[in-house]
């Protein structure tokens, strides 16, 4: 399942220094994104979508674990913040950590069942999962159908931090969509993260020298599922809503465009891709369906001509990695 | 006991579908080793083929059932000439990819053109009306649904396991190199067996013009229930696909008859379980 495999480049002495310089920039030009008269809720948005992308990006870049479900968790946290925010009137902090927790759950359950299999498998079940939990949605009287969960009240959070501002939403999404990504950056360059890896290169061996190659999975897709999840559970704050869209496979689909797009395997390759995909429906919104055409049409480009994404060819290009 | 009986019959039509396609998918993945997500859009392409061969040219449904999966068997064997072939020896993924957004653009164009409402297609007259079994009222159209398909499932399973020319597929299934070394043409064979593939969606996309309406979004719900189809039978075996495919469209019936609430969720969960009891799917063997 070596889908990066081809384009691995050599870890240097560089790469470490290459990916924090590359961090600090990220962060600096997000943070400076109040005073640039960019329209924040945009960024927001693509924060939010960015930390999914991330996350999926950990099972398929560092796992070789196609899901093509991811927008259950994303779904999944953001009906559950938003529930748990607008019906039970719970503080911010306290709504975002009940999805949080709710796409924990989820990811537990549905991956032991999906890492049974792999490759094109393993995207198969997460689909169907994922088409299951929309069944679900679709008929669960909390979820209000069609309608979704609408006019999401802000609250403060921490008590102190009031939402309905939008520079102060603009920094904890900022700081949510951080955390996430450190989470992540974390986990890819800890032992745990080169055991992941080696899985990807070569299960069989990674067996013989005595892995527990499930368990390893199954870590990967809960802390993958988990922080997705964490990325919807913002987007509800954003939002205000959290409806039926999110659930659903087309929204699946966008996330692997997301990473496709910016670069398989790639630490920052999600965070360009969904900053690409989401200013791009923004964009072309006029052009009704012909989005979806648009969509497909940069798929075929990608797997066909640009396999490894915006990031990746950049870094290929610099012979460094991002 | 008629409603029960309905329902059967509603599950029998749609484990066809299930069948074929189904069936379309795990020949293709035996030789070209790529899931093929397009197939949701090219049954949809089948269905509005036989629309316009109706309502442009006046061809009816006949000739349809023949011309339809012959046209898109031929987008599909252009499909894999230009883009699918030049995957060979990357990993599988990428083809979900592709296939994935060949499937988002054909679907996307028809989308735009005819919206998401269904164009109706009339049953042809000579299937019309319907016979009274006693115990209940049989539609003709539906019953001919039902046999053709599983004739056609049959006599590909005959190709595939019977004659020559499907000894051919089997051995560069296991190993297209040696099977080129007798000097048999491998490329060829595994662009003829997408357009087989495609060509068997086509035809299930004709046969549920008339019962589903023709819709640009026919086929991409079914093509998830089809995946969960193909995890619980396994692409192991053709005769495998063609069986979970009639049986779990019946065991999905039974469920609308009897617990409707379940019935869009019913192939799932049966997917769950046969994966937390026999990973590898009821014939699937060890990959």
């Amino acid at each position: 399942m070596a889908v990066a495999a081809d384009d691995t480049i050599p870890a240097t002495s560089h790469t470490m220094r290459d990916e924090m310089a590359a961090f600090a920039v990220m962060t600096i030009l997000l943070a400076i994104v109040p005073w640039t008269g960019i329209y924040p809720f945009f960024v927001m948005q693509a924060l939010c979508f960015a930390l999914v992308a991330c996350a999926f990006n950990l099972l398929i870049g560092y796992g070789g674990l196609l899901s093509f479900g991811h927008a259950m968790f994303l779904g999944t946290a953001g009906y559950v913040s938003a529930h748990a925010l607008k019906v039970w009137g719970f503080s911010p902090g306290f709504g975002i950590l009940c999805g949080v927790a709710s796409a924990a759950v989820l990811a537990l359950f549905t991956g032991v069942v999906a890492i049974r299999r792999q490759g094109i498998y393993f995207a198969m079940i997460t689909l169907a999962l994922s088409q299951l939990l929309y069944f679900i949605y679709l008929q669960a009287p909390f979820t209000h159908g069609e309608d979704g969960i609408q006019s999401i009240p802000p609250g403060k959070l921490l008590g102190l931090l009031n939402l309905a501002d939008p520079v102060i939403l603009y920094y904890v999404i900022l700081a949510g969509f951080l955390l996430g990504f450190v989470i992540i950056f974390r986990a890819i360059n800890s032992p745990f993260g080169e055991v992941l890896k080696s899985i990807r290169e070569n299960e069989p061996r990674a067996i013989s020298l005595g892995y527990k190659t499930d368990h390893y999975k199954l870590l990967a897709y809960i802390l993958s599922g988990t922080l997705a999840g964490f990325g919807g559970s913002l987007k509800v704050l954003v939002a205000q809503n959290a409806s039926l869209t999110d659930v659903h496979w087309t929204m699946s689909g966008e996330i692997v465009l997301m990473t496709l797009v910016g670069g398989l395997g790639t630490i920052f390759g999600p965070v360009a891709g969904a900053f690409i995909i989401v200013a791009m429906q923004q964009y072309l919104a006029s052009f009704g369906q012909w989005v979806t055409v648009i969509q497909g049409v940069i798929f075929v480009a990608c797997v066909l001509s640009f396999r490894r994404g915006v990031v990746g060819e950049i870094a290929h290009y610099f012979r460094r990695s991002f | 006991m008629q409603g029960l009986y309905a329902q059967l019959l509603v599950g029998l039509i749609n484990g066809s579908f299930y069948a074929l396609l189904s069936l379309g998918l795990a020949v293709i993945f035996g030789m070209l080793n790529i899931i093929n997500f397009a197939h949701g859009a090219l049954y949809m392409m089948g269905a509005f083929c036989a629309y316009f061969l109706l309502n442009l040219l006046g061809m009816n449904y006949w000739y349809a059932l023949i011309i339809a999966p012959i046209a898109v068997g031929f987008f599909g064997i252009l499909l894999e000439r230009t883009m699918l072939q030049w995957l060979t020896g990357l990993d599988h993924l990428y083809g979900l990819l592709l296939t994935f957004g060949l499937g988002l653009i054909i679907q996307g164009v028809f989308q735009n053109y005819f919206g998401s409402s269904g164009l109706p297609y009339a049953i042809p007259d000579q299937l019309k009306g319907g016979w009274n079994l006693g115990f209940m009222y049989l539609p003709i159209y539906r019953a001919w649904v039902v046999f053709l398909s599983l004739a056609i499932c049959l006599l590909t399973w005959y190709l595939i396991e019977r004659t020559r020319l499907g000894a051919y597929l089997r051995a560069a299934t296991e190993n297209p190199v040696l099977v080129r070394a007798f000097g048999i043409n491998v490329p060829r064979m595994i662009t003829l067996t997408y357009g087989l593939g495609v060509g068997l969606a086509a035809l299930a996309g004709v046969l549920s013009a008339p019962i589903n309406q023709v819709r640009p979004l026919m086929g991409a719900d079914l093509i998830i229930v089809v995946f969960a189809v193909v995890v619980i039978g396994g692409m192991g075996s053709i005769m495998g696909s063609i069986i979970t495919g009639f049986a779990l469209g019946v065991i999905e019936g039974l469920t609308k008859y009897f617990y409707p609430e379940a019935s869009n969720t019913v192939v799932f969960v049966l997917m769950v379980l046969v994966l937390l009891v026999k990973p590898t799917g009821l014939t699937g063997r060890a990959t």
